[in-house]
């Protein structure tokens, strides 16, 4: 996703270019009644990158990045506690059959759950509304992460484990040196779904519980029927997510060189 | 195997440094005295292996063949230590290593190079040599490395291709690194477990002959899991027949022919008698396994 090649890059300009188009065309020449409420590309985009927008939000306005500061600090938070609690967790049911038989049932009830429906109990739970918020974006990052981390443990081959005994290892080395580096892929995988989900679960908590972030701001403009505002956070979210799924990406690749290595040869 | 011309037969080196390594009186005998193998005694049990007593002395090349099933397999992850006997003892050095009581362990001096290869992925070669050794608190990182390089030198040059991850090189030269690094482990004895199962017959001789150089560098008690009969003579001292169903020894056969041993071996008449003692044993076992399975069909 790094190394675009040329041709990847012109198509993923002509993608935007053509999405633009048709939300364009949709706006002003649909004679669709609930398409004329909408705005149009060019009317988001002048509001965006104006010094003086209309409905108080662009680039040059410091709330536009105290509401991201504010988003960016909670996906983070979140994201950090289920990468603390997730991966050791993970580790642990795919070392015990133990306790990934006692975990496991628990794990499949309680995952389907949506995070929004998490929402009130947290506010009950939790003293503020902040770390309510916090909670229900930790929650689907920590499942992901957990049973990613799990399904990487339980997919080594065991010829490494038995390997890894023949030569002498004691537990904590089997740890630090198979089962960490093997399952690393999907870990990997896993904290980039995290991330994901940490970000559309933390704009549905910010709409229903917070006083400031992207998720608020969108479901504020949309009470105050400031329309371009909307998309503009809706935009801000999508290149959040993305910009931290790829940073993701990038340290994973740091650390799995030889995966790099090997698959380049394949090429 | 039909021709006469082995442009391959030169690829190891003859002038071998046998180093520190050199065979060890009394270090890895192994014998396993009527050794059996019950898998869940209480319901449904499955023979796995029965009765089977082997005496290997140490340093010797002994091949294992048998149709898939007959129990080679159980018989390794018993002496490996990845499973346990139900019947029988295995003594190492005359020391029990498995009884009834007593469960094996894995560990350095038995050490097993697998059928599809475990080199960790993750580590470089040079890493995944050294790792016994730095695990085991055997020696220091500059000694691992020393060792380590040096090892992999002697067998065929492999110190080239020290930093490199596994994935970048071929299957046989992943095979030889496993091999070495067990070899850094100065263990008892080398388990192969159809090392070259997957490889076809021009890499397996070049294989074979690679094998062979590590052998004489470094003498260890060998036992070779194989089916391919070629590759058991041409390789070992001795070559155990295994039946099925109970898995138990048919027949063991000594290979006479000298060492070191070349590829122009495989078309010697000494080599073709052997191959046809060997085939009637196996065939008539075969034969038998494939009558039972037709009547557990019908």
């Amino acid at each position: 996703m790094i190394a675009v090649n040329k041709q990847q890059f012109w198509y993923m300009w002509v993608g935007y270019a053509l999405a633009l188009t048709a939300w364009y065309a949709a706006t002003n020449w649909l004679p669709v009644a609930a398409f004329e409420r909408l705005p149009g590309p060019l009317e988001v985009i002048t509001e965006w990158f104006s010094p003086d927008p209309a409905y108080g939000i662009s680039v040059f306005t410091g709330d536009y990045y105290i509401h991201i500061l504010y988003s960016f600090y909670r996906a983070t938070a979140a994201f950090l506690m289920a990468v603390l609690l997730g991966v050791p967790l993970g580790i642990f049911m795919g070392w015990s059959k133990t306790f990934s038989d006692f975990a496991s049932a628990l794990f499949g009830l309680l995952r389907p759950i949506p995070p929004l429906a998490w929402v009130p109990l947290a506010i009950l739970l939790f003293p503020s509304s902040e770390s309510a918020v916090i909670y229900v974006t930790f929650l689907v990052a920590f499942f992901a992460t957990t049973m990613n981390t799990y399904v990487g443990v339980r997919s080594i081959d065991r010829d490494y484990f038995r390997a890894a005994a023949c030569l002498g290892s004691r537990p904590r080395h089997v740890l630090r040196h198979v089962i960490v580096p093997g399952a690393l892929p999907h870990i990997f995988t896993g904290l980039q779904i995290a991330m994901g989900a940490a970000w559309f679960s933390l704009a549905a908590g910010e709409m229903i519980a917070s006083q400031y972030g992207l998720g608020y701001m969108i479901f504020e403009a949309y009470n105050l029927i400031q329309f371009p505002t909307i998309v503009i956070g809706m935009a801000t979210l999508g290149i959040a997510g993305y910009l931290s799924s790829a940073a993701i990406r990038v340290i994973g690749n740091h650390l799995m060189k030889w995966r790099e290595q090997s698959l380049g040869m394949e090429n | 195997m039909t021709t006469g011309v082995h442009p391959i037969a030169s690829t190891a080196p003859e002038n071998v440094d046998t180093g520190d390594l050199a065979p060890r009186p009394g270090f890895g005998k192994l014998t396993l005295r009527n050794v059996g193998k019950i898998y869940d005694p209480e319901g449904a049990a499955v023979v796995a292996a029965s009765d089977c007593s082997i005496d290997i002395a140490a340093g010797d090349f002994l091949a294992i063949v048998g149709p898939s099933g007959c129990g080679k397999s159980t018989l390794m992850n018993i002496i490996a230590g990845f499973d346990t006997l139900t019947s029988g003892e295995i003594l190492l050095d005359d020391a029990p290593l498995a009884t009834l009581e007593r469960a094996p362990r894995p560990g350095s001096d038995r050490v097993v190079v697998f059928q599809n290869g475990a080199l960790f992925p993750w580590k470089s070669v040079l890493e995944n040599v050294m790792y016994g050794p730095l695990v085991q608190n055997a020696l220091d990182r500059a000694g691992a490395e020393e060792k380590a390089l040096d090892l992999l030198r002697r067998c065929g040059g492999l110190d080239r291709v020290a930093a490199s991850y596994p994935a970048q090189l071929s299957s046989g030269m992943q095979r030889r690194v496993e091999i070495v690094r067990a070899l850094m482990n100065d263990p008892k004895v080398l388990l192969l477990d159809e090392p070259f199962r997957a490889m076809d017959t021009v890499s397996k001789t070049t294989m074979h002959e690679h094998l062979l150089q590590m052998y004489r560098v470094c003498r260890k008690t060998i036992i070779f899991i194989t089916h391919d009969l070629e590759e058991a003579i041409f390789l070992a001292d001795r070559v155990v027949v295994m039946t099925s169903r109970p898995g138990t020894i048919k027949t063991m056969l000594d290979v006479t022919l000298p060492r070191p041993r070349t590829a122009g071996l495989l078309i010697s008449n000494e080599f073709r008698e052997l191959k046809a003692q060997l085939s009637t044993a196996v065939h008539e076992e075969a034969k038998r396994a494939f009558e039972r399975g037709e009547k557990e069909q019908a």
